[in-house]
């Protein structure tokens, strides 16, 4: 298999040759969109550097297979932070000395103006998506869901509710509903008895809970009136309410979110150019306007400041993105080591609750 | 008269001729010898004909699915990279306490393999049986890689005290043998204590057994009632003129053409509590509105959706044996004096035989495992033994513990087909 795709790559390569310009690997779609306009085109126009594009399924993938074949093409590219890690353990990426990055537009140090865990050993975060508490506004008439504990109070707030079929975010959202604070999730979670109160808190809602298993499935179940509260991700929301007009509202307290960000191949072609677009697109400018065609944050706090108009509207982007200061208030980072750690235990517990 | 027609029969007439000798062929070499020459001619040019199908079946079936079930009793991800570990194991029996130089090894071996990025195969595979160890592996290999100083035991205690729990030493010694049957004992909710004696898991875990007993028993159930919703179609498909049983015959594969994910889609459509059945009901007044049925997100969802999906794999086999059974059977058992029933039972229904045998063996084949459907609509209560093999697969990425559920269910197909042979005989089935 792995000869395959060395062999895949290598042949690949023949037909493109590498250019002395930046070539970067995305996504496609309306991320990989958000790249290209607001990275890309604005690069070339001020540096004159030429970016090349190309996209694939996931580019983790292909990064493995380059690096291990020794013939890499790719100078930049988009991954999940959770790849980022793998990639960066596995000595598959350059280390990105976080020095090349530049200050914020309001004088704010690099270091400062990004939120917590954006800069790493091998990655620069680009943008933030989250788990959030979206809820039907048309259900409920007098007092709207405000809180991660209002999703657990069916009296207060009746109706159905959605969650993602799996152990991760729910644990941690059920804590912070019980009172935990962002700050102390991963610590109480760490030990049986935070275990104990995150299944408990659980179980107080388990016979009014529909277990979702893919991403489209909440606005689905929100628009049919199935249930009335989801905890999903926000872009599938953000697309519901925006793109088709669904009365759906997003409580950002009790979010979790995670990270995509530029990686470095090692042995990438045009390292030094390279560089200089990842400090061009992590600038403020260039992330604010890249949040203005998808509902992801950036991931410095100046940036997120400045995000414009959702594009093609005159309605401000920055209300819908996991990063907006007032969004932050009571926020967790996604804690990836604790997942790597406790992933197959915690999940055998949370099926064998959902099966009793 | 037969017997003049029959090919062997002028054999046979000098077979009963001359007893003693063997037989032979006109130029005299012993026919048997000359029958199977030939034959083995016929046959390797036979052979040269399905070589193609059989290295293909081979390469893409037989040898990836080989290698993945070799997986479940076969991991080296610890021996490979902390080879003075594993020996240290192997030279110290079980209930020595590790010694400075068992440290010295474990030191080496995490430096070495932080070295070569390999740090994280390692606290993977320990991490399988000690929860919670990945991070340790990787965390303590970051700072021995900046170098580690004699005495080991105090150093790597220093970095981390988890070092010194017996818990972790006794994962080690099961992991430095690459052959080992723990994710098997995973599969039935067991699992090795601090002496490496078997012990159930704590009943919060316990998962598997559940499953698996659940997965049998559904199948079963989605097996009968396939049989009772299609064996009369079936009928009703081989009795009318053939105009019209083809008509019929479209709106059985219409929706076995239809994508899968559709039809669970449609049924969610129909089924949910907001759903077409439920509106239905209420506008009919036999439920009120706060009453709303729940038969999706549930097991009844899941036999629901799968016995539709299903329903295909057990009329076409049905079909294509009541086609050829005659009519005339049962016509001659009314005429002498069978009721309907007698008739239906003694007559008609064993001749199906071959049909729903092949029919119920495919569909519970396919029933045990099943995976999108119960994923979609199974909720809590109707999820299978393959939801917990795709999570191992995609999730925690445990995939010797996802061989070793797949071979465990493999197992237990094998044996039930073997029943099957036993009781009804695997000449007797008849899939089209």
């Amino acid at each position: 298999m792995k000869r395959m795709l060395i062999l895949s790559t290598a042949l690949g390569l023949m037909a493109s040759p590498v250019l002395a310009d930046v070539n970067l690997l995305s996504w496609g779609g309306a991320y990989g969109n958000s790249h290209v306009e607001a990275y890309a085109k604005p690069f070339e126009a001020e540096s004159g550097i030429k970016v090349n594009v190309a996209d694939a399924d996931n580019p983790a993938t292909p990064i493995k297979a380059m690096v291990e074949a020794g013939n890499v093409s790719a100078d930049v590219a988009s991954v999940e932070y959770a790849d980022a890690v793998r990639l960066c353990d596995e000595g598959l990426l350059e280390e990105i000395d976080p020095a090349i990055l530049a200050a914020g537009d309001d004088g704010t140090a690099a270091a400062d103006d990004f939120i917590e865990g954006a800069i790493t050993e091998c990655f620069v975060g680009t943008d933030v998506y989250s788990m959030i508490l979206a809820y039907d506004d048309s259900k409920f008439d007098g007092a709207k869901p405000a809180t991660p504990n209002d999703f657990f109070d069916t009296e207060a707030f009746p109706g159905k509710r959605t969650m993602r079929k799996g152990a991760k975010f729910n644990l941690e959202f059920a804590l912070m509903a019980d009172g935990v604070p962002a700050e102390e999730v991963y610590d109480v979670l760490s030990t049986p008895e935070g275990v104990d109160r995150a299944f408990e808190k659980l179980e107080s809602i388990k016979g009014d809970i529909i277990w979702w298993e893919a991403g489209a499935q909440p606005p689905q179940l929100l628009a049919d009136g199935e249930v009335t509260m989801a905890y999903a991700f926000n872009g599938r929301i953000f697309n519901a309410s925006q793109g088709e007009g669904k009365p759906f509202k997003i409580v950002w307290d009790g979010q979790i979110y995670e990270m995509e960000g530029w990686v470095v191949p090692k042995g990438a072609p045009n390292l030094e150019d390279a560089l200089k677009f990842i400090t061009f697109s992590t600038s403020t400018a260039p992330q604010a306007r890249a949040a203005e065609f998808i509902s992801y944050g950036p991931p410095r706090r100046s940036a997120a400041a400045a995000v414009g108009n959702i594009e093609g509207t005159e309605e401000p982007m920055g209300p819908n993105l996991p990063t907006f200061e007032a969004n932050m208030a009571n926020a967790l980072a996604s804690n990836l080591d604790f997942w790597v750690d406790h992933d197959a235990e915690l999940n055998e517990r949370f099926n064998s609750w959902l099966a009793n | 008269m037969a017997n003049a027609l029959d090919p062997h029969a002028a054999i046979a007439t000098t077979a009963s001729g001359a007893p003693d000798g063997p037989l032979r062929t006109a130029d005299g070499k012993p026919l048997a010898r000359a029958l199977a020459r030939s034959q083995a001619r016929a046959k390797r040019r036979a052979f040269w004909l399905v070589l193609p199908l059989l290295a293909f079946i081979l390469l893409t079936f037989a040898i990836p699915i080989g290698q993945m079930l070799q997986r479940s009793f076969y991991n080296a991800g610890f021996s490979d990279n902390m080879p003075q570990l594993s020996q240290w194991f192997a030279e110290n029996p079980r209930g020595t306490d590790p010694d400075e130089a068992a440290w010295t090894a474990l030191a080496q071996d995490l430096q070495a393999s932080a070295e070569a990025r390999t740090i994280g195969t390692v606290g993977t595979r320990i991490n399988y049986d000690v929860p919670g160890t990945r991070s340790l592996f990787t965390s303590t290999g970051r700072q021995v890689r900046r170098g580690v100083e004699p005495p080991y035991q105090a150093a790597l205690l220093e970095i981390d005290e988890k070092w010194g729990e017996p818990r972790l030493w006794s994962a080690m010694r099961e992991a430095s043998n690459p052959v080992t049957t723990n994710f098997y004992l995973a599969s039935v909710d067991r699992t090795r204590n601090d002496q490496g004696e078997i012990v159930k898991v704590p009943e919060r875990q316990q998962i598997y057994g559940t499953l698996f007993a659940r997965t049998f028993w559904l199948s079963l159930l989605i097996t009968a009632t396939t049989f009772i919703l299609g064996f009369p179609i079936a009928h009703l498909l081989a009795t009318l003129p053939m105009r019209k049983s083809n008509l019929l015959m479209i709106l059985v594969l219409l929706p076995f053409w239809t994508s899968l994910l559709v039809r669970t889609t449609s049924w969610m459509v129909l089924l949910q509590q907001q759903g077409v059945i439920n509106d239905i009901l209420v506008w009919l007044g036999l439920i009120g509105n706060s009453q709303r049925l729940q038969m999706i997100y549930n097991q009844t969802g899941t036999i629901i959706a799968m016995t539709h999906i299903l329903l295909p794999f057990m009329v076409l086999p049905l079909y294509s044996v009541m086609r050829t059974i005659n009519p005339s059977y049962v016509r001659a058992a009314r005429s002498l004096g069978a009721t309907s029933w007698t008739a239906f039972r003694r007559v008609y229904f064993p001749q199906t035989l071959p049909g729903l045998g092949a029919g119920a063996l495919l569909v519970f084949i396919l029933a045990v495992g099943y995976y999108i459907t119960p994923a979609l609509v199974g909720g809590s209560s109707g999820q299978l033994i393959s939801n917990m093999i795709a999570m191992h697969m995609t999730d925690t990425l445990n995939w010797s513990m996802a061989a070793a559920l797949a071979s465990l269910l493999l197992g237990a197909v094998l044996i039930l087909y073997w029943l099957y042979d036993k009781l009804v005989g695997i000449d007797n089935l008849k899939l089209g």
